[in-house]
């Protein structure tokens, strides 16, 4: 289904609505059951996959979960630890511990100050919502160059596309990198001219894409690029 | 508390009311989802004369740290009355109803919203009237259910606020200014369309047990056609037509 409303069965379901008797299937993200029957808890698109019924909510929250790779904004510097803004409820930590640098106490600010981007992933999230980000590992890092573009939460699987085919063909159309991390930011990474066609395609996607279809519009706006050229 | 006053007349002879309407007619409803960019869901409600908008902001880490919950996040509702909404202007800021209403409208939404997925958050509800017509605690409610749902906030029901009253001794739904000033009795409540449940009731003035029942009876009537105007309004920001 990531062709946003293009398949003929899409269904809008509003918090509180009955979707039918729960028999048999398993409740996904989105629903609740109460009386032997689902109940939608969240705005969105009903979905049925592997005997599993959820709601593709059109607007949701970031809720971070280990492992998530995340695009995160230094919010704040202490001594041996940075507060990231990873477009979440909360602040994510990063000790010093887990940065990729040998860092002294009191040098924290050299290595990283206020408003730097980084690549970083969950490593750890408990139950009362404390987020702990990692920089070891393969490919995190401080980003230096670059442009960060926000994309709502809830259309980066559709974004991506099957085996993220979309997010491919973006790549080889602008001649960019472009990482997408789960908390709905994506880094772009090339000539100005291919970032402002990532960020152009990227907006598009998500204003259009649940109408038109997301290849729809990727070819709309090859065909343009061919045709300018 | 709402004597009524015998020299004011609010019913004309045939038994219609002061504007027209049945005993059992609503205000006209209509509602727009979304109309702030800025938040993450809002929601402009115009009932009869009432105009209310509700705009929804978070789930954010919850502040100041003393009102955090460490198993759920808490409702920070705010109601203010424009200071133009009424012929007399408003004095600007909180006074003591605002505060009164926004906790009662806090404790309402929060029965519905899962507030147990977002521990130590807080949800902020902005309601703000821009122009008032008796019943704006209730288009109030309407308003932010529309925009908790428009920011995806997951929620058992969409709350529906609506009220009913007792002018001249008839159990009447949807009171008017002069209705509300001038009546008997008034009875908002908020209502889960889905499952009947009663989510906040509050009675200013006296009703007779029939009396009570009937005017739940019209309350429950017009929230279910409140509540399809409201699904309607989200189906058409998204879906691009009507449910």
């Amino acid at each position: 289904m990531s062709q946003g409303q293009a398949g003929a069965e899409q269904r809008l379901v509003t918090p509180g609505m009955a979707i039918g008797p729960s028999a048999g299937k398993r409740a996904g993200s989105g629903i609740i059951v109460a009386e032997e029957s689902f109940i939608a808890t969240q705005l969105g698109w009903l979905r049925e996959r592997n005997n599993t019924v959820s709601v593709d909510p059109i607007n949701a929250a970031y809720m971070p979960r280990s492992g998530d790779l995340v695009v995160g904004i230094v919010a704040e510097v202490r001594n041996n630890l940075w507060f990231m803004n990873i477009n979440g409820s909360f602040q994510g930590l990063l000790p010093m511990s887990l940065a990729p640098w040998k860092v002294e106490f009191g040098a924290a600010r050299q290595h990283m100050d206020v408003g730097d981007v980084v690549l970083a992933r969950v490593q750890e999230v408990d139950e009362c919502h404390n987020v702990v980000l990692t920089m070891k590992g393969v490919g995190l890092r401080r980003l230096n160059q670059g442009a960060v573009e926000s994309i709502p939460v809830q259309h980066i699987d559709r974004v991506r596309g099957e085996n993220n085919a979309i997010l491919q063909r973006m790549r080889d159309a602008c001649d960019c990198r472009i990482m997408i991390g789960e908390n709905g930011r994506a880094w772009i990474e090339g000539s100005s001219e291919g970032i402002a066609w990532a960020r152009k395609a990227i907006q598009q996607l998500v204003q259009e894409g649940h109408s038109k279809g997301f290849e729809t519009i990727l070819n709309e706006m090859e065909n343009k690029t061919q045709g300018d050229a | 508390m709402m004597g009524g006053y015998g020299d004011v007349q609010l019913l004309n002879d045939d038994g219609s009311r002061l504007d027209g309407r049945k005993v059992d007619e609503m205000r006209p409803v209509s509602i727009e989802a979304g109309v702030l960019p800025a938040a993450e869901g809002s929601a402009m409600v115009t009932h009869g004369l009432n105009v209310a908008v509700a705009a929804v902001y978070g789930p954010m880490e919850a502040h100041p740290r003393k009102i955090q919950r460490q198993d759920r996040a808490v409702i920070d509702v705010r109601y203010n009355m424009a200071p133009f909404s009424t012929s007399d202007r408003i004095r600007p800021g909180f006074n003591r109803r605002s505060r009164e209403i926004s906790k009662v409208t806090a404790e309402a939404l929060e029965s519905v919203v899962l507030v147990e997925r977002y521990p130590r958050s807080k949800i902020r509800v902005e309601i703000e009237i821009l122009a008032a017509e008796a019943g704006t605690r209730c288009v109030g409610i309407t308003a932010a259910a529309v925009a908790l749902a428009d920011a995806g906030i997951p929620m058992r029901d969409m709350i529906v606020g609506v009220a009913s009253g007792k002018i001249e001794d008839t159990v009447v739904l949807d009171l008017d200014k002069a209705e509300d000033n001038y009546g008997q009795a008034d009875l908002p409540v908020g209502i889960l369309p889905n499952t009947g449940e009663i989510a906040f009731l509050q009675m200013d003035g006296d009703l007779s047990a029939d009396e009570f029942n009937l005017a739940m009876e019209y309350n429950f009537k017009a929230a279910k056609e409140i509540h399809g105007i409201m699904v309607d309004a989200l189906k058409r920001k998204y879906d691009g037509g009507e449910a």
